[in-house]
């Protein structure tokens, strides 16, 4: 986003420059020293539209900033400039040629107020003086507000810009657009009919949209098209919907994967019901937090690594919570597993309030770093870049810790000590000390949950609350003890619910799986993977 | 099997220790003090927005206090925490009355807990000040509403997004959490909607669990939804936690406020600051108060807030302006009636009027609502909200909806000789029902 701006400003102070004549910068400045004196934002909007109509690339700036909120009044001498706020004061600019104009504090400016019919305005006005620039994400922002805006009179600057337009996927969408303007122009059928087409081929939403209203105002052969357009796009749109719906429950299961594979461990492999896991999830959020303030204070040009820096951290933190419970409270309880229960229980408790005693019971923000914002397009399916890194992040934890489990001797001593814990001990094997070591393991697997879930989630004391019931139903459901019981666990209720909710709502559909899975349980207690062995037997 | 179950016992009296240290733990100051109870959840799911109105209660107390006190009584607060669990709030009203003897309550923040105490309210006879915007179809003679009904927030807010300065808006997605608040106000939506000529076609109402964080399907459809031609918008009557995964998916789906701008009902300063709120400038909210509304009066309260609570970056928002009246509006009352006798304040408050903090006076109707200015905000990206739209007047509280089949010949007036709180104007009996 940032560097989109910096190239758009770049872009206008060279088009400023190169274009604009002395005369017509005094006509301009006139217009725009307007904004001072407009009483609402219908007024404002009407001196929006005076200064596109001069057709005259150097009225970007201005607009720019006024969409942004960026435009101020100064008080002593009504003069407008575009203003960026410093620490304590506002730094002015020129608004045509951007030149700096010194500073002033925010008690002297007014700034022009903005509302969303305005931004649109703006929006619309920059989409046909930015047509001609010369990068082409902002060409393809311009297309797409005349597509979604058509207008007859943007036909012939959108023909001039096809003749000279040399990307070929930008040309596709400015010849779209300029279908667009000529379904609600006068020209002749055979035009539209091939508009039509056009847009037919592009087969989204916006496409839909703009033909039902087109449906809507048209008649005879036209109208013909575009009920057929739009049915043969909502057929394809069917096809990327039910895919989508695939991609959500991928992604929830991505999530209910992260949340429940420490769990998989404290209560699947060490039969331990830890009701505190949720809280050494938020442990993990809190610590993401804590790095990103650190982060933002003192070296703000880290902030894109605060979660690779959080990772490690959120690990020990909740390793060390966890060592620290086991110890303390877990270890004489083993094998009464109501009372476990309860003392987690007691424990979430006490980390909650202290958690919300230390940082307050508020929401704390974590930012996304820029490569886990927005999106992109697979075809018709929006998929969103945190979503993604959260399912590769998942994926990665749960082949890591397999890895831990199957190959190392750490993995073989907690395995050996699950099985059989006496025999275990014979072998030399220090059992409590697998068991304490095994249980920060979990723990801290949850914490580095934690830093992914703060991406997507609220970070405050009632993060971990969210996650445990479908933590320990996504490991109850896949098979205590057996990790890929928890991965395919977590991803069949992920998918599963997701399929539903379309269908039947969030609630419903919650309802559903949850009588699902109680119906699965009654079929087969030990449930997707059982263990087989003695260990399960005893 | 003794041995730990003292365990047990251990951890749970430690964790109840912990909470009860985390409550300000109330003087036990002189006999001579009028008792005010303050029963907002400090722990649990609602402790995220009750807690910082038990923080703006103790400050309203300490100030009156440093002006005289009142009836040249010291006020002394007595703080409960109910935890966010509705049968408790029940329980701690019944303690606060019956045994620490409290001349009033301010406290609740669900409807759920609020209808959990009233029984306890009518049964005992104290006076309950309730800050948050609510559902309407309702009015008790014990309780004092001091947020918004659904004429002083939800239908403007509407009125708003249909005019030419909201964007037109035709088609509309009502998104709400599950429970009491979304389901009645979005049935007076409905109502309201269709009397304007909205056909059925062009409105969704969808549901989601309390705490819901996974929205992609429900952005999804909403985008699907907007993709019909028509100008669309979104109300949100969504609560709490699940506002900022909604709309951190909204941010991420690129939908924006230009497009399909999104109308909040439950969505203060508070919750934006858990927020980076860049990718959502433009989304709206209907309240009665902004942090950002330019008065000497706001200025004052804000920069008091700031000393009390020790922190500058914290904000304030339209619930604690509710407390804020409500309390004044108490003050005034018993300074009138000259005691703090329930019964003699319930009738005194009727008609006092006290400055609200957006430049205009509250005055508290026989319905026991009071009037409030309608602000419609614009999220900027510094997490405050600039107000867009203001309506030109004060709107009186309305308790029973007039787009509701079973509330519109509905009236409330707590002043003698009519005294009741449902009555119907048709057959000219009290004891009406509403839709609830």
């Amino acid at each position: 986003m940032k560097i989109f701006h910096a190239m758009g400003l770049t872009l206008l102070f060279l088009l400023a420059t190169l274009s604009s004549s002395g005369a017509a910068e005094a006509d301009l400045r006139a217009i725009i020293a307007k904004f001072a004196t407009a009483a609402d934002f219908s007024e404002t909007g009407a001196i929006v539209l005076e200064l596109t109509a001069t057709g005259d690339p150097a009225v970007e700036r201005s607009l720019a900033a006024l969409a942004d909120g960026n435009l101020y009044i100064r008080a002593a001498d009504s003069m407008v400039f575009v203003g960026k706020e410093g620490s304590d004061s506002i730094q002015l600019f020129d608004p045509i040629s951007g030149e700096a104009a010194g500073e002033a504090s925010a008690d002297d400016l007014t700034q022009i107020g903005v509302n969303n019919t305005l931004r649109r305005t703006v929006r619309d006005a920059l989409g046909t003086l930015t047509l001609g620039s010369k990068d082409p994400t902002v060409r393809i922002a311009a297309a797409d507000t005349m597509f979604k805006t058509p207008d007859a009179a943007n036909i012939g600057p959108l023909d001039a810009a096809i003749a000279g337009e040399s990307v070929a996927s930008v040309k596709a969408l400015l010849e779209q657009a300029r279908a667009a303007s000529i379904l609600v122009s006068d020209k002749p059928e055979a035009d539209k009919l091939a508009a039509i087409a056009l847009i037919g081929a592009r087969g989204d939403r916006n496409a839909v949209s703009l033909l039902t209203s087109v449906e809507a105002n048209a008649s005879g052969a036209v109208k013909e098209a575009a009920t057929a357009a739009i049915a043969s796009i909502n057929s394809t749109l069917a096809f990327w919907d039910a895919g989508q719906n695939i991609w959500y429950g991928i992604s929830l299961g991505s999530v209910l994967l992260l949340a429940a594979i420490g769990l998989a461990i404290t209560f699947g492999v060490m039969g331990v019901i830890n009701m505190a896991h949720g809280e050494m999830v938020m442990l993990g959020a809190y610590t993401t937090f804590v790095v990103q303030q650190v982060i933002r204070t003192s070296y703000p040009g880290l902030f894109d690594w605060s979660l690779v820096i959080a990772l490690p951290l959120a690990f020990l933190v909740a390793a060390l919570v966890g060592l620290v419970i086991e110890r303390g409270v877990i270890r004489f309880l083993y094998g009464r597993p109501l009372e476990t229960l309860l003392a987690t229980w007691g424990v979430s408790l006490i980390l909650q309030q202290a958690v919300r005693s230390i940082f307050g019971p508020t929401n704390q923000e974590v930012g996304n770093p820029s490569w886990m914002s927005g999106s992109f397009n697979v075809g018709q399916l929006a998929v969103t870049w945190n979503r993604l890194w959260i399912l590769v992040f998942a994926l990665t934890v749960f082949g890591v810790l397999l890895y831990v489990m199957k190959r190392t001797p750490w993995g073989l001593q907690m395995r050996a000590v699950t099985a059989n814990r006496r025999m275990a001990a014979s072998m030399g094997i220090r059992t409590p000390w697998v068991d304490a070591l095994t249980f920060a393991l979990g723990s801290g697997i949850a914490g580095i949950a934690g830093v992914a879930l703060s991406q997507i989630d609220n970070v405050s004391p009632n993060l971990g609350r969210g996650y445990i019931i479908d933590s320990f139903m996504v490991v109850v459901f896949g098979g205590v003890g057996n990790l890929w019981g928890t991965l395919v666990g977590a991803f069949s209720l992920g998918i599963v619910n997701k399929v539903l909710e379309p269908y039947a709502g969030a609630v419903l559909g919650k309802i559903v799986v949850l009588v699902l899975i109680i119906l699965f349980i009654q079929k087969r207690p030990r449930g997707l993977f059982a263990l087989k062995g003695r260990a399960v037997e005893a | 099997m003794r041995g730990s179950f003292s365990t047990i016992t251990k951890m749970f009296s430690a964790s109840v220790v912990a909470a009860g240290l985390l409550m300000s733990a109330p003087a036990r100051a002189a006999e001579d003090t009028i008792k005010v109870g303050i029963l907002h959840s400090l722990s649990g799911t609602m402790a995220i927005s009750e807690t910082t109105l038990k923080d703006a209660m103790l400050m309203l107390i300490e100030q009156q206090n440093a002006k005289g006190g009142l009836l040249g009584k010291k006020l002394e607060a007595v703080v409960v925490d109910p935890a966010s669990n509705w049968p408790l709030f029940a329980e701690k009203a019944r303690e606060l009355i019956s045994k620490d003897k409290v001349a009033a309550v301010f406290g609740c923040w669900t409807s759920v807990s609020r209808k959990s105490v009233l029984p306890v309210f009518s049964e005992l006879d104290n006076i309950l000040f309730y800050p948050v915007q609510y559902e309407g179809e309702e009015s008790e003679r014990n309780v004092f509403y001091t947020g918004a009904a659904p004429n002083q927030q939800a239908i403007p807010a509407v009125d708003y997004l249909m005019s030419k300065d909201g964007g037109s808006v035709k088609r509309w997605v009502l998104e709400g959490t599950d429970y009491v608040y979304p389901r009645t106000t979005n049935k007076i939506l409905e109502a309201y909607l269709k009397s304007k000529g909205v056909p059925a076609e062009d409105i969704m109402t969808n549901y989601t669990p309390f705490g819901f964080s996974d929205w992609q399907t429900e952005v999804s459809a909403i985008k699907k939804f907007g993709s019909a031609g028509k100008k669309t918008a979104v109300v949100s009557t969504v609560n709490g936690d699940a506002n900022v995964p909604f709309y951190k998916e909204l941010g991420n789906q690129g939908i924006k406020a230009e497009d399909i701008p999104v109308m909040a009902f439950s969505v203060g300063e508070e919750e934006l600051a858990g927020l980076d709120t860049k990718p959502l400038v433009g989304h709206l909210a209907a309240w009665n108060y902004f942090e950002s509304v330019n008065t000497p009066e706001n200025k004052k309260f804000i920069a008091d807030w700031h000393k009390f609570i020790k922190n500058n970056k914290r904000t304030t928002n339209d619930p604690m302006e509710a407390h804020y009246i409500g309390f004044n509006m108490w003050v005034k009352a018993v300074e009138k009636a000259g005691t703090t006798d329930p019964d003699k304040v319930i009738d005194a408050m009727i008609g006092v009027s006290v400055p609200n903090l957006t430049g205009g006076y509250a005055t508290m109707m026989p319905n026991h609502h009071i009037t409030k200015p309608v602000l419609i905000g614009e999220i900027q990206a510094n997490g405050q909200f600039q107000t867009v739209s203001k309506t030109p007047g004060l709107v009186m509280g309305d308790e029973w909806s007039d787009y509701l089949p079973d509330s519109k010949d509905l009236i409330s007036d707590w002043r003698a000789p009519l005294s009741c709180g449902n009555f119907n104007v048709k057959t000219g009996k009290c004891g009406g029902k509403g839709t609830n």
